[in-house]
């Protein structure tokens, strides 16, 4: 009798206890009380979670799962959190080999963590593309060496891998497809972005420099042997986000990024636009941080290749009106277009950037160009691509340090 | 010998269980009893000696529940008083902070559920966090890293039952508001959030003087001259602005700071905030996404229903609200405070 109840104590109480928590809170406590420098497997299976799970001020933590397919983390139904996975102030974090999906706002955040690596990690809305999907699938900020690879983003209503206010980037040999923004790097420094895939969203591949942050200007970012093909997915972004503003069928578009080489990119039927440089002017926001460079320079964008329907360029939103009632290139758009939108200050006498500034285009297959001229209210249309016919030094590069 | 195998195995798998239950509760102690903080019942949480209680004049939305707070310095030690930021704690500190429904808002003789106890400890290298979760006894408060979801029901101040989830965060959680430059930091015990009257054990004083004259506190001005304590919810004590600034302040600013978790958004919620921009007057949102609610600032003077802003307190959608954390519903009458603020804002 004895026996019995010591029996039911040690091995059904403990049984219960197991079966009434629920799987976040088990994942949760691991990640808790994960020592420094631990791996912690996650098994196969379809675990629905409720609430954020959240890592906080470890080191040298693995997170690994048994594979995109086999292990996925399922915040359909999430109660609490905004976000499915947090991880902050740590470093040297890698997460791989799991899927996570359907959160409420964004999928897997990183913040100030140095050293983090998403490898083959999927992050997915799976349902519609819709504005009530979250804003961004993969989205580490304010982070520094943040690598991501072979991983999936798929859904975002802003951006699938997004890179915010970070430094020494890479990100490779990944897949965004059905975002708003497929890849985007915002006022970051030091980025390597090659390898990827980036089609369906609204636009493919976004370098940008925006107002009002802490991390205020970006810079050193090279965008090199992606695939970037139709993005022409009708832009699903709430309104109020600057990427809202991206044209649908836009396939990579530097908004005031400085200090920027497109090279060796594969751009294919973009009904708009195949790479735009443009000026934050263009978003017709007001700008009210003194602070804040709105314009593009030093970009150098070459050998690449182009090629599109002849189609017309997207009907909607603003850019669809411009394109039918200011630019009117029928079915003749441009593969590259420049904003036209100078900083006044540093033109010299023949309204020319300094050589080190300029916006060079040179030596890409099948590319047409127009410079829109949209500081004289679109005037002087120009299709000729001899004035920007010229090449900057490469950029170094990020140097890998894994 | 059935027996004997059957005992073998028995007692290897008591210690694996019992090696398992230790490493759960490594931290410091695994029941809120063991700190001694309170003296008899312990949920009548009747403060031990050396315990003080205390109140802040404008306190975080917490989905209504009711809050106690205490706290304790090791014997001889001080705080330091300072004007503008959360007073310097020594070493040894504990705060307490209770959190409980009455069963009835309107009568307090009908006894309350406590659901949780946080403390902040105050260790050599810095500020630790430690939730302890309440069983349904009432009995003892438990270490819980994980968190939880707890139903609550009450009847509330106008008579109506409600029924709610209330979130327990988890230990990482704590560390989404108590942040700043990614150091563990209390937000609650500033000059201006104690400076007002607690009417505790009968006393009617100031609980800042109080601290001091039983030499807790040190350095408080002998002049009187002391941050003004404004209270949200009273007139009396602060214009609409600065109750709207502080209300603002401790539900928003210990995020929407320099150094903290939301300086990324480039909004910036403290009291000490000058510039309209950072305050989110006419700001467009950086990373809002679906936040935003399809409007385009943050701030639209004088529309509050164009306001990202109030847009934003008045959702529970885990990837809309904000507060992001710590609540399931709205403050109702947080967010009429805030509308009334920027309808009547110059524009």
């Amino acid at each position: 009798m004895r026996l019995s109840c010591m029996i039911l104590f040690f091995y059904v109480f403990p049984i219960l206890l197991t079966a009434q928590e629920t799987e976040r809170k088990r994942i949760q406590s691991r990640f808790i009380l994960a020592e420094d420098g631990e791996t912690i497997e996650l098994g196969e299976g379809r675990f629905v979670i409720d609430a954020t799970l959240s890592m906080e001020g470890k080191k040298q933590i693995t997170i690994r799962g048994k594979g995109m397919d086999k292990t996925i983390l399922s915040f359909k139904g999430q109660a609490s959190g905004a976000e499915g996975i947090r991880i902050s102030n740590c470093s040297n974090i890698i997460l791989e080999d799991f899927s996570a999906e359907d959160a409420k706002g964004d999928i897997i955040k990183t913040m100030h963590v140095n050293g983090i690596t998403f490898r083959r990690v999927r992050a997915a809305w799976t349902g519609k593309m819709s504005h009530k999907n979250g804003s961004y699938a993969l989205y580490p900020v304010s982070c520094e060496k943040v690598l991501i690879e072979e991983c999936v983003a798929r859904g975002a209503s802003d951006a699938g891998i997004y890179v915010g206010q970070s430094r020494t980037i890479i990100v490779r040999n990944s897949k965004a497809f059905e975002n708003v923004a497929g890849i985007e790097i915002e006022n970051s420094i030091d980025a390597d972005v090659y390898g990827n895939e980036a089609y369906h969203n609204t636009g493919g591949i976004l370098v940008f420099d925006l107002p009002d942050l802490e991390l205020k200007r970006g810079g050193n970012c090279r965008v090199y042997n992606n695939k970037v093909w139709e993005n022409n997915t009708a832009n699903f972004a709430p309104k109020g986000n600057i990427v809202g503003r991206v044209p649908q069928g836009t396939g990579i578009i530097l908004l005031a990024a400085n200090n920027v080489e497109i090279f060796n990119n594969e751009i294919t039927n973009n009904r708009t636009v195949g790479t735009s440089i443009v000026s934050y002017y263009i978003s017709e926001n007001p700008i009210k941080d003194s602070s804040y460079y709105p314009y593009p320079l030093a970009v150098h964008i070459h050998d690449n290749a182009y090629s599109r329907k002849k189609q017309r360029a997207t009907m909607k939103g603003r850019m669809g009106k411009l394109y039918r009632f200011k630019l009117r290139f029928g079915k003749d758009v441009p593969d590259i277009v420049y904003d036209g939108i100078p900083d006044e200050k540093i033109l010299d006498a023949n309204k020319q950037y300094p050589q080190d500034k300029r916006i060079c285009i040179r030596n890409n297959r099948g590319a047409s160009y127009a410079n829109i001229d949209a500081a004289n209210g679109f005037k002087n249309i120009s299709r000729d691509m001899v004035p920007a016919d010229c090449s900057l030094p490469s950029l170094p590069g990020v140097k890998p340090w894994f | 010998m059935k027996a004997r195998i059957i005992t073998v195995f028995f007692i290897i798998t008591a210690l694996l269980y019992l090696a398992a239950s230790i490493r759960l509760e490594k931290p410091p102690a695994g029941k809120l009893s063991n700190y001694g903080l309170f003296t008899g019942t312990l949920s009548n949480l009747e403060p031990a000696a050396d315990v003080v209680p205390y109140a802040l004049n404008t306190p975080l939305f917490t989905d209504y529940a009711e809050k106690l707070r205490f706290l304790r310095i090791p014997a001889g030690s001080t705080i330091a008083y300072n004007d503008s930021a959360v007073f310097e704690f020594p070493v040894g500190t504990v705060l307490v902070k209770n959190f409980f429904y009455p069963r009835d808002f309107r009568d307090p003789s009908k006894g309350r559920e406590i659901i949780e106890t946080r403390l902040l400890i105050r260790e050599e290298n810095g500020w630790k966090a430690l939730p302890y979760i309440w069983n349904r006894e009432q009995t003892e408060a438990f270490l819980d890293v994980a968190g939880e979801t707890r139903q609550v029901k009450y009847i509330d101040g106008s008579g109506k039952t409600r029924q709610h989830a209330y979130y327990i965060p988890n230990m990482n959680q704590c560390k989404g508001c108590h942040n700043h430059y990614e150091a563990m930091a209390p937000i609650g015990p500033t000059a201006r959030q104690l400076n007002g009257k607690y009417g505790f054990a009968g006393s009617q004083d100031n609980q800042l003087a109080h601290w001091a004259t039983k030499g807790l506190l040190t350095g408080l001005p002998a002049d009187g001259q002391l941050p003004r304590g404004v209270r949200w919810d009273d007139p009396s004590t602060g214009s609409l602005d600065e109750r709207a600034r502080a209300w603002l302040d401790i539900n928003c600013g210990h995020c929407h700071r320099s150094g903290g978790p939301a300086s990324t958004s480039g909004l910036y919620l403290t009291i000490h905030e000058k510039d309209p921009l950072r305050l989110g007057i006419g700001k467009t949102p950086v990373a809002a996404g679906r936040g935003s609610g399809d409007l385009q600032v943050s701030i639209a003077p004088g529309q509050p229903e164009k306001s990202i802003m109030v847009y934003r307190m008045q959702s529970t959608d885990p990837g809309v609200m904000m507060p992001e954390l710590g609540r399931s519903l709205n403050h109702q009458e947080g967010i009429a405070l805030i509308k009334q603020w920027i309808r009547e804002m110059e524009h």
